[in-house]
Order: C-alpha cells, then structure tokens, then sequence
C-alpha cells in the first residue's frame, strides 16, 4: 500500500504534458502544431497578459495499448485551461482529423472552466464548433473519451463538450458542472451556494456524485496509471453507436425520471440515501474500491 | 416586442404556438410547408425542465414529422443558476438538448435559429449555436457575459474593456459581432416573413459541415481560427 502510493502520479497536480507522458505508451507521444511552431494569443498580448505557445492545450497523436489514438490535453495551469481563438480551433483541427483518419479513439484531457473571458466571443463560437465536432467524430464511429481530474475540472461550455463525449472517466479529485459554485454565490448569494464550503462543492460537483448517478462511466484514483487503465478497459469493451433516435428517447426518460425523483434536492447526500445508500455520510470517507463496489451493489 | 408580435410577423399564414414555463412549442404555415417552432422567451434562465421539454419536442418531431424544418426562437439570459440545478448535473441536460438539435439534422431536419431578445453562453450553445445557421433581430444581446461581470472576473477595469471591445468583435458583445465571427448569419431589422421565408429558402440546401470558421474568417472577425484549424488537420505528423 504504502509502495503503492509512493509510486502514484496525481493527475490532479500534473501539467498537460505530464498526463499525456503518463497516459501514452511510452515514446508514442507525437504533437501536432507544437510551441516552436506556433504563436501566443495576439487577443492576450492587447490585454497586456502573458500568453503560451501551446495556448494551453497540447494535441498530438500517440498509442494506447499500441492502437493509435489522438489526445487532446487541456492546461488547467494556464488562463484556468479556458477556451480562446487558438485554442478552441487547435481542438476543433484535432477532432475532425479524426473525422478523416479514424483513430482507435479521441481522449480528450479536460481541465477548463470553459469560455475564456478574454476573448469571450471567439471562445463561446470555439466551444459550440467544438460540440458540433466531437458529435461529428461520434458519429463517423470514432469514440471521444473524457478524462477529467485535473484542477479546474470540467465547467461552463466544456461541462456540456464532456457531456457530449462517448463517456466520461473521472476522478474523486475530478469536478463536473455548468455554472462554478462563485458564479451561483456572487449571482444567487451565499445561502444558495457557499463556495468556500468544500465538502459541499464536492458533494454537489464531484468525482464520486457525479458517478454514484451515472453521469460519469468510471471512477478511477487521482493517478495518471489509473486514468491509463481505465481508458484502455472502457475502450476495450465500447463500440460507439450510431445516433439514434431510440437512443436519445432512453436519455430523455432518463433524465426525466431522475429530475421527478430529486428535483427538490440540494445536496448529494439527499441524493445518495435516494439511491438507497444507507449510510450517505459515510460516502466521503470511502477509498475508490469501496464507493465503486457500493455502487454496483446499489438497486438499479 | 411581445412574443405574439414577434409570432404574427413572422408567421401571418398562421401559428398554433403554446408558451409554458417560458417554454414555445408548436408550428407555424410558411409558404416552405408547416414548420415546428420552439424555444424560450421572457430571457428564460434554462433548467433541466426548460431543457427536456425542448429535447421532448425536437425527439417527437423527428418522430411524427420526418424532414419538418425546425424554428428555434432564442431568449435566454443563460443557465439557471442555482445548487439544485447543478446538484442534477444541468451541463448533461443541456448536452442532451444538443444532441437531440444534431441529431434532428443529421435526420434530414433544415434548422435556424433566431434570437429576438437575448442570447447568452449555456443557454445560447445548448439550441441556438447548434441550428444549421442562426440570426438575430437588431438590438438584442448576444454575449457570454455582461462587461461589468466580466471586468470583475478578469480584474480588468470595465473602461478598459469598453475601449477595446469597441474595435475588437472578439469580445464586444452585440449579434452584430457575432455576425462578424460567423456565428450569425444576419441581423433582421425587424421579424419578417419575407426574410424568414428567404433563410428557410436558403436551409433547404443543407450546409456542408461546420462553416463558421471559415465564414468569420471572409468577415474578417476571426482571422486566427480557419487557418489553425486547417493546419491542425493537415500537419505532417512524425508518426
């Protein structure tokens, strides 16, 4: 145990290019558009701020398990991972890459609050090219994969681009939402939504909420090797589906039955005794192998 | 304007148009046949409720009305902002929505969009952004966020952000920006049955892929992301 947990790589606290060293077999990793040939945010340099080669987000080619993939890895560290010009077309380039040369799979590496206020129009058009994209590849047969776990999570506009993927893997660490909890604080005020109150945030926007009710496929320890297996098994086992109506009309009753049970809740512990969890409060002390076997233990 | 206006000009050969929770659902005759009109007004704030009654209907039109063109009339101040919401995952609800406005083209369904007051961030990418091509009436809003929030955000004084939104489409809110981006085809001085019949004329050629690149590109308000995009998918690459 104690080895173990010497030898785990935090996603959560790796860079971009760390996650995707980790998470590529090993000397795969190949980037498309790297720094050298490639130029900052002119939109950034007018505000006066400093920008990144990469824009902060690195795509590239690369294996997993030897079959060829394309990765699409976010940099939470730079501008919070948030979508501008350059950044956004850098995503769109990769996806419909896929489109034409059909990859094994996409791994998109997210770690963005989404839309980049700095170049607020350009990223809120980037962002909607990029749903129209990712279905795109969907669609051509090729699976776009989520990973979220780093430390911006997945919000605003690329909390809806991971719900459009295949499925998403994420972390205990890993945050999933559309408004972050400031925004609701300073818009609805403090009673509505307390930012500073992390158990909260966490039970309402986390890792473990978010698979204990289906929103996530996979729940995996905040270790870039976990995030590499789990990758591998979901894709192991998913041939992506052609779009359907019959498909999307399971996840119109799905999701209305869910707003009819719990739509007067307001925290994930309502929820999970809801579920039928019968100690909900025991639910954030559980290491991943417990909350994972609780859930496959839980009625369906 | 209120909505029923909007409605009688866009549609004099009649509606039959029902409004609940800030929710429009129905058709209208046009001279291209009957249309399915939907979407939001009153600057709904869209919830999970606002969100699976629009997927409802798109999935039942589909269904009953194969190649009916869709009509979405935008007004949405943005998401709902609030725990309960967010507790239910409201991203994977508005993601839901996409797909169904995808899926519905991928189907054979023309679409566009018009916003006829305001379009902002969630709400505005869940349905509106997502038609074959979208366009505004004049003086509605169209933003991710308003300057005053935004200065806040980014710590960057409000008169700073005035002074370089008014050269920069890039971050100016306004539908006339947006048309310099790509991702508004048009601004409609006033709702018209003839501009409407002309973009429902157009929309019977479907657009091929995803063209707002390239047309903010020719407009000149987005000169970076056409040509990073293309260069993205041409790259030589080691491998």
């Amino acid at each position: 145990m104690i080895a173990s947990l010497a030898a785990r790589h935090s996603w959560f606290e790796a860079t971009a290019r760390a996650r995707l060293a980790g998470l590529l077999d090993p000397g795969s990793f190949s980037e498309i558009l790297p720094p050298a040939e490639s130029t900052p945010s002119p939109h950034l340099a007018l505000l006066d701020l400093p920008g990144a080669f990469d824009d902060g987000v690195v795509v590239c080619y690369g294996q997993l398990e030897k079959k060829p993939i394309f990765a699409i890895a976010q940099e939470g560290q730079f501008m919070g991972g948030a979508v501008g010009e350059i950044h956004g077309a850098k995503i769109v380039g990769m996806l419909r890459r896929a489109i034409e040369e059909k990859p094994a799979a996409v791994l998109f590496l997210i770690d963005s609050g989404g839309v980049r206020l700095h170049e607020a129009n350009a990223g809120l058009i980037a962002i909607s090219e990029i749903m129209r994209a990712v279905l795109d590849a969907r669609a051509a047969g090729v699976p776009v994969l989520a990973l979220v776990g780093g430390s911006c999570g997945a919000f605003g506009g690329m909390g809806i681009v991971a719900k459009l993927c295949s499925a998403i893997i994420i972390s205990e660490e890993g945050r999933l939402a559309l408004s972050g909890p400031e925004v609701i604080e300073t818009v609805a005020g403090v009673e509505e939504f307390d930012s500073k109150d992390r158990a909260l945030v966490w039970r309402v926007t986390g890792g473990k909420h978010r698979y204990l009710m289906g929103d996530c496929a996979m729940l995996v320890e905040d270790d870039i090797a976990a995030f590499r297996h789990g990758a591998t098994e979901f894709l192991a086992g998913w041939s992506e589906p052609a779009p359907s109506l019959a498909h999307l009309r399971a996840g119109q009753q799905a999701l209305e039955n869910r707003l009819a049970a719990y739509a007067s809740y307001r925290d994930g512990l309502q929820v999970w005794a809801a579920l039928g969890i019968a100690q909900p409060e025991s639910v954030p002390l559980l290491d991943r192998d417990s909350l994972v076997a609780l859930k496959e233990g839980l009625p369906t | 304007m209120s909505l029923n206006d909007i409605l009688d000009s866009l549609f004099p050969a009649g509606h039959a148009v029902a409004v609940d929770n800030k929710v429009i659902t129905g058709e209208a005759t046009t001279a291209q046949g009957t249309v399915a009109v939907l979407g939001t007004t009153d600057a709904a704030a869209i919830d999970h409720a606002m969100a699976l009654a629009l997927s409802a209907f798109i999935l039942d039109t589909v269904e009953q009305h194969p190649g009916r063109p869709l009509v979405y009339l935008v007004d949405t101040s943005g998401q709902a902002l609030s725990r309960s919401q967010e507790l239910l995952c409201l991203n994977g609800s508005l993601a839901h929505l996409a797909q169904c406005v995808d899926l519905a083209r991928r189907q054979g369904h023309a679409s566009l969009s018009l916003v006829t007051a305001n379009a902002v961030s969630g709400g505005f990418l869940s349905f509106g952004l997502m038609a074959d091509r979208a366009y505004a009436l004049a003086d509605t809003q169209v933003r991710v966020m308003d300057l005053r929030a935004m200065s806040r955000v980014t710590k960057i004084a409000h008169e700073r952000l005035l002074e370089l939104g008014a050269g920069s489409p890039i971050f100016a809110p306004g539908a006339e920006s947006y048309v310099c981006m790509g991702a508004i085809e048009a601004i409609w001085p006033v709702p018209s049955a003839g501009l409407l019949e002309e973009a429902l004329a157009a929309g019977q050629v479907a657009p091929v892929g995803d063209l707002r690149q390239l047309c903010g590109a020719e407009r000149g308000g987005r000169q970076l992301a056409a040509g990073i995009t293309k260069t993205v998918q041409n790259a030589a690459c080691g491998a």
